[in-house]
């Protein structure tokens, strides 16, 4: 059951490869290093430099055996990958056929390669104590729960949100609030946002965002500013993001779980900031440097408690002279 | 109404405004209440109705202080709010002298309020205060969280925004703290209904002061 979702259907490790436990102990020291330069464009595997002549170009020119001249084609827009994103990403270190089979290495591809399955993502990430930390079987467990999972089942994989090639720790790792939200909400929007890519899961055409969401008070301001999983999904406190993305009937709707004290966003979208501000530089330093203001969610105990004390003395001071006129009237 | 003890203070543009602005301000400060001490226990009303309704309340006092601020170019109700500085800490030693203690023996009001002058010194200074440098600091704060992005993003490293908000709140609290103080000041004089009578009728009965 574990499998299905992390399945996925393009790109993704190839466990055979792993096997090289060079590779494996490369693979955890830059899971562990990624916490610090997890946005840093880190230099690509030289191996890859045959696959990324063609594969980040829009045409690509080969030798054709029957023609025996150079043949000049355009390039399949879907196999275009961006280097610069690739680099920055959680995977830029790995060799393509680390994840693609090593018969890649052939041109004319085999047309067959691209009928076998890749490994899932859990094939690597699950069940090793290395990548605790990251839960991915707990990830999964709440994913099942969601309704991707509910509607689409297995063909609902972890690379319709994640994009492997190109995928951050942003959540875990950035400390701008703002570029967690956009690449948060990215992932939804590649689909919410793009009826063919809908379709992949869908017969229906996607639901008008603007229109649905026309009843949330400066929509835009909401959309900038938190991630769609804020009101879509259920927090899990031992998680990073919550999986479980709840069906549209069940989305918060209610103002002050997040406009209140105990805003719920405090345990969503600023818990890893809070978690490395505590450490670093104090809550009220994270809060007054945070781009964002939430209307209710940052009351300060001392604050309300002098504005208490003055109205208090303004009520008590007027309520002393209403005493002492009724006395000497 | 034509009585020598009664003089026709407010106008009735004046009065309209200061309707508006009672009005505005009161659903303001029991809004903006409701949103700062927002809790899914306990509200006072429906945080989005809440948000609506500040937002609807602080256009119309905005709209209403430029109503304020040019019949007070356009009149002569300017000249009530001339401050002279020289002196000024003595008038209101005598004005808070009054509210302390002579107006409990029965004395008569040290600035007797007559034709020339609307307002006491600590009346002057106060409103002076309140509709110069509060109103207008919220207005400016209150615009520039309905359009952040005009905000600058961070002032050596403190968010923008989160200034502004900690600004308005606390100006909110000010005016909050003067609309207590105002309304039970304005229930002193010959009969405690007198001045809220005279900001209805715009007739003020001297002869209590």
């Amino acid at each position: 059951m574990l499998k299905f979702c992390f399945r996925t259907s393009a790109f993704l490790f190839n466990s055979l490869v792993m096997r090289s436990s060079f590779q494996f102990l490369l693979f955890i020291f830059l899971l562990g290093i990624s916490q610090k330069s997890q946005a840093q464009e880190k230099a690509l595997a030289p191996e890859n430099d045959l696959c990324l002549k063609c594969h980040t170009h829009q045409t690509f020119t080969f030798h054709n055996k029957l023609t025996k001249k150079d043949d000049k084609r355009m390039m399949n827009p879907l196999y275009i990958l961006d280097k610069s994103h690739f680099s920055a990403g959680v995977h830029a270190k790995f060799k393509c056929t680390d994840c693609h089979s090593a018969d890649y290495s052939n041109y004319p591809h085999n047309a067959e390669l691209k009928l076998e399955p890749l490994s899932t993502c859990l094939d690597c990430h699950g069940g090793d104590k290395k990548y605790a930390v990251y839960q991915f079987e707990k990830i999964d467990e709440e994913f099942q729960k969601s309704v991707h999972f509910q509607k689409s089942g297995e063909s609902f994989t972890c690379s319709k949100c994640h994009n492997q090639h190109y995928y951050q720790a942003k959540s875990r790792n950035s400390s701008v609030v703002g570029d967690i939200v956009s690449f948060s909400n990215e992932m939804c929007m590649s689909c919410h946002s793009n009826n063919t890519k809908f379709q992949l899961i869908s017969d229906t055409l996607k639901p008008a965002l603007a229109q649905i969401h026309d009843w949330l008070p400066n929509q835009e301001l909401h959309f900038k500013n938190v991630r769609c999983i804020e009101c879509h999904t259920r927090v899990v406190d031992s998680l990073s993001v919550s999986h479980n993305i709840l069906p549209k009937e069940k989305a918060l709707k209610n103002c002050v779980e997040c406009h209140s004290k105990n805003s719920m966003l405090e345990a969503s979208l600023y818990k890893y900031k809070n978690i490395q501000s505590r450490s670093q530089v104090g809550k009220l330093n994270s809060i007054i440097s945070n781009k964002s203001y939430v209307i209710g969610a940052y009351q300060n105990d001392w604050l309300n408690r002098i504005s208490i004390l003055i109205f208090l003395m303004a009520l008590a001071g007027v309520c002393i002279h209403v005493i002492v006129r009724i006395i000497k009237k | 109404m034509t009585s020598e003890s009664k003089i026709y203070f407010y106008p009735i543009w004046l009065r309209i405004w200061h309707g508006i602005n009672a009005l505005g301000i009161l659903i303001l400060i029991f809004t903006g209440i409701n949103m700062q001490y927002s809790s899914p226990k306990f509200s006072l009303m429906n945080f989005e109705l809440a948000v609506n309704l500040h937002n609807i309340s602080g256009i119309l006092i905005t709209a209403n202080y430029l109503l304020f601020f040019l019949g007070n170019i356009l009149t002569s109700n300017h000249k009530y709010y001339r401050l002279k500085l020289k002196g000024l800490i003595k008038r209101l030693n005598l004005q808070i002298g009054y509210y302390t203690a002579g107006l409990f023996k029965h004395e008569q009001p040290p600035f007797p309020l007559s034709e020339k002058r609307k307002f006491n010194p600590m009346q002057k200074v106060s409103y002076l205060v309140v509709m110069y440098f509060f109103v207008p600091g919220l207005i400016i704060t209150g615009l520039a969280l309905l359009f952040p992005e005009l905000i600058i993003e961070k002032v050596y490293s403190v968010s923008g925004i989160f200034m502004t908000a900690v600004f308005h709140a606390s100006l909110g609290f000010l005016v909050s703290i003067f609309l207590v103080v105002h309304l039970y000041v304005a229930s002193i004089g010959k009969h405690p209904l007198n001045n809220f009578k005279s900001i209805l009728n715009g007739y003020h009965d001297i002869s209590g002061h």
